[in-house]
């Protein structure tokens, strides 16, 4: 589904990444772990089509399509969802105005008709109700006055409503408490699927005690330095990156 | 004076003349005498310093008689209306026929006839301004409206300005309502072009707020013709305890100066000035403001958000002036700025004026740029960059919008703001 092939990536003239190679399957959980510093977000803002970063080689291909050539929104109509670590707050603009643009957009880009109201509330309400998130939060601007965890609630609810063929997860945990944690992992285990893979990206094994990954790569210094399998975690966890920092060093 | 600012003068001098006899003469003289005295402002008078009015008004149009005798004219919402077109008040377009209980109305002219001297100190006002001078010496007509004590109004006032399209005419209008004592009502109020054109127009509206009355107003200024010269004043003198929230929809076209005077003269008076501004092309419009507190525990605020694109301009000068007994007094004063193009510019002028020592005033002036981060997220989201960018211009406008009470007269605004923003898209 996702194939990153060599991908060379600057701001400006400084390097992201460097080479960076990696393979997600659908239905494959992929976590990313590695220090501060090391592109991850990087990664993330490219494969979903963020401006400011130039690609000078490589490839990222979903599902055989280079999608480097893609808008933003064209990559979205295509099953491609980034869960933001800190997802932006906008005034004036309502959370149901929102969603319904964004779903619109997309099924509109893919020749699909457009939800009318009726059925769109009730997916939304359905949605709303497995991921605990109150009326209240769908009445209000998007994301204003939302704590940490109602932020990251209305990201897996966006998730659940545009249906992805691939979700990158940039830092969920971050800003999270237990309970939250719990939740929007909950979240996100319920919609794992054959034909749906997810890239979780992370500094902390925590997390995928409640998103059980299939394969954990490490990331340093802007590419992948070691793969394996949830134990790899585990090692991390235990050991920390000092050995990846000084190896690609 | 240059050859251009005293011909326009004559102009003027020569309107005057026409109009000095219809009705208060001495207010008529002494505000001629006013304008006079300063003539048309031009940037160096402070108050008009991004505006320059001498230069935009150097051919003056001439005062034509009223416009057509049934014009067809368009109806936003179901409200008691009151129709000034081209200057003259028109019963026969009016719903004076089916006036709510404790409404009275009665046109300017009808009103300068009979020389009520309540009415007639209240339209002169108090406010100095040279073009305030200029709208009392050549008011051509308008309606003025009293609404008994104690009366709750349900259904919306109204005062439609409409101006017929063709050869540029001057227009000078001077509308008053007065809100007895405990007296609740929505006031809207529109001004509208039939046709484009390069009218000259200069608006006036008065409100007298008896203690304990309260006020809804909410006035739309539509777009006219890139020539047009536009001036719209609100006066408002409010008693003790009553509360007014005004808010006003500006769709540029040509230089559009919008200017509010209020003063809050009983104790805990309460007003709110909100509003909307969508410029494009080469569109001027400012909006000034001055409040002036002069009892103890009065609270204002002020909303303001300016949409500028192209090479549009925007002005927000808002005053606030706190009087030495105006002890309490609680103020708050905010205008953001939204520039969509390289060539579209905005002046913020915030400025307080304490005289009293407890008081909480504050103000706040921002202008700036889309937000990147905000139409990334939307743009990951699928929403096509053109539609996310309208999405947030919309939400930006909708901060101010917001402080609309009545939904349907919200929906009606945001509706024009969208219309707005689809000619953008389309682009």
């Amino acid at each position: 589904m996702l194939e990153i092939k060599n991908l060379h990536v600057s701001i400006g003239d400084r390097k992201i990444l460097d080479g960076l190679t990696l393979t997600v399957h659908d239905g494959e959980v992929a976590a990313i772990m590695g220090p501060n510093g090391t592109g991850k977000s990087t990664l993330s803002y490219v494969v979903s089509g963020r401006e400011g970063y130039d690609v000078t080689q490589g490839e990222v291909l979903l599902n055989g399509e280079n999608i480097l050539g893609l808008a933003p929104h064209e990559r979205a109509a295509k099953g491609v969802f980034l869960a933001f670590q800190y997802p932006v707050e906008i005034p004036g603009v309502a959370t149901m105005t929102f969603l319904k643009a964004a779903l619109n957009s997309q099924r509109r880009a893919r020749g699909e008709d457009e939800l009318q109201t009726p059925d769109f509330m009730k997916r939304v309400n359905e949605a709303a109700a497995r991921l605990g998130v109150v009326k209240d939060m769908l009445r209000r601007p998007l994301n204003c006055g939302f704590s940490g965890g109602e932020k990251k609630r209305m990201e897996i609810l966006q998730m659940a409503l545009l249906e992805p063929r691939l979700c990158i997860l940039d830092e969920t945990d971050s800003g999270l408490d237990i309970d939250a944690l719990r939740v929007v992992s909950e979240g996100v285990n319920a919609l794992r699927a054959k034909d749906r893979g997810f890239l979780v990206i992370t500094h902390y094994q925590r997390l995928l005690d409640y998103i059980k990954p299939d394969t954990v790569h490490v990331m340093a210094k802007g590419r992948i330095l070691r793969s394996g399998g949830p134990e790899l975690a585990l090692e991390l966890e235990s050991s920390g990156y000092k050995d990846y920092i000084g190896e690609a060093a | 004076m240059s050859d251009t600012a005293t011909s326009a003068t004559a102009d003027l001098k020569t309107a005057f003349d026409a109009m000095k006899d219809a009705g208060a003469r001495p207010l008529r003289q002494s505000a001629w005498d006013a304008f006079s005295r300063e003539g048309l402002p031009n940037r160096r008078v402070e108050a008009w310093h991004y505006t320059d009015l001498r230069a935009a008004l150097c051919a003056v149009a001439p005062l034509r008689a009223a416009g057509p005798a049934t014009p067809a004219l368009a109806r936003e919402r179901e409200s008691c209306r009151f129709v000034v077109l081209d200057g003259a008040f028109r019963p026969d377009l009016s719903d004076v026929s089916a006036l709510p209980y404790g409404v009275s109305v009665l046109s300017l002219r009808e009103a300068l006839a009979c020389g009520e001297a309540e009415i007639l100190a209240a339209l002169a006002g108090d406010a100095e301004d040279p073009t305030l001078a200029l709208n009392a010496a050549l008011m051509q007509d308008g309606a003025v409206l009293r609404v008994s004590p104690g009366c709750v109004l349900e259904r919306p006032l109204e005062f439609a300005n409409f101006i017929s399209g063709g050869a540029a005419r001057s227009v000078f209008t001077r509308s008053l309502v007065i809100l007895g004592a405990g007296a609740r009502a929505t006031l809207l109020e529109s001004f509208t072009p039939l046709e484009r054109s390069g009218s000259q127009e200069n608006h006036a509206l008065v409100m007298v707020l008896g203690d304990g009355a309260k006020l809804d107003h909410v006035a739309t200024i539509a777009p006219q013709s890139e020539d047009a010269v536009r001036v719209v004043s609100l006066l408002a003198t409010l008693g003790e305890n009553s509360a007014l929230n005004s808010f006003c929809l500006v769709e540029g076209g040509g230089l559009l100066r919008r200017q509010i005077f209020a003063t809050l003269s009983g104790v805990n008076a309460d007003v709110s000035f909100n509003g909307a501004s969508l410029l494009r092309g080469r569109d001027h419009a400012d909006t000034t403001l001055v409040i002036r507190h002069e009892s103890p525990g009065g609270k204002s605020r002020e909303f303001f958000r300016h949409i500028v694109d192209e090479s549009a301009t925007g002005v927000f000068q808002g005053k606030v002036s706190v009087a030495p007994l105006a002890q309490k007094t609680d103020g708050a004063m905010q205008s953001k700025s939204l520039l969509l193009s390289d060539g579209a510019s905005m002046n913020n002028k915030p400025e307080l004026e304490i005289f009293a020592d407890d008081v909480v005033c504050g103000h706040g002036a921002t202008c700036g740029r889309l937000d990147a981060d905000q139409l990334f997220y939307l743009e990951a989201r699928g929403v096509p960059k053109p539609r996310a960018e309208a999405l947030l211009i919309e939400g930006f406008a909708n901060e101010a919008l917001e402080r609309v009470k009545d939904e349907a007269t919200r929906d009606a605004l945001a509706a024009r703001v969208a219309a707005w923003l689809r000619m953008r898209e389309a682009l």
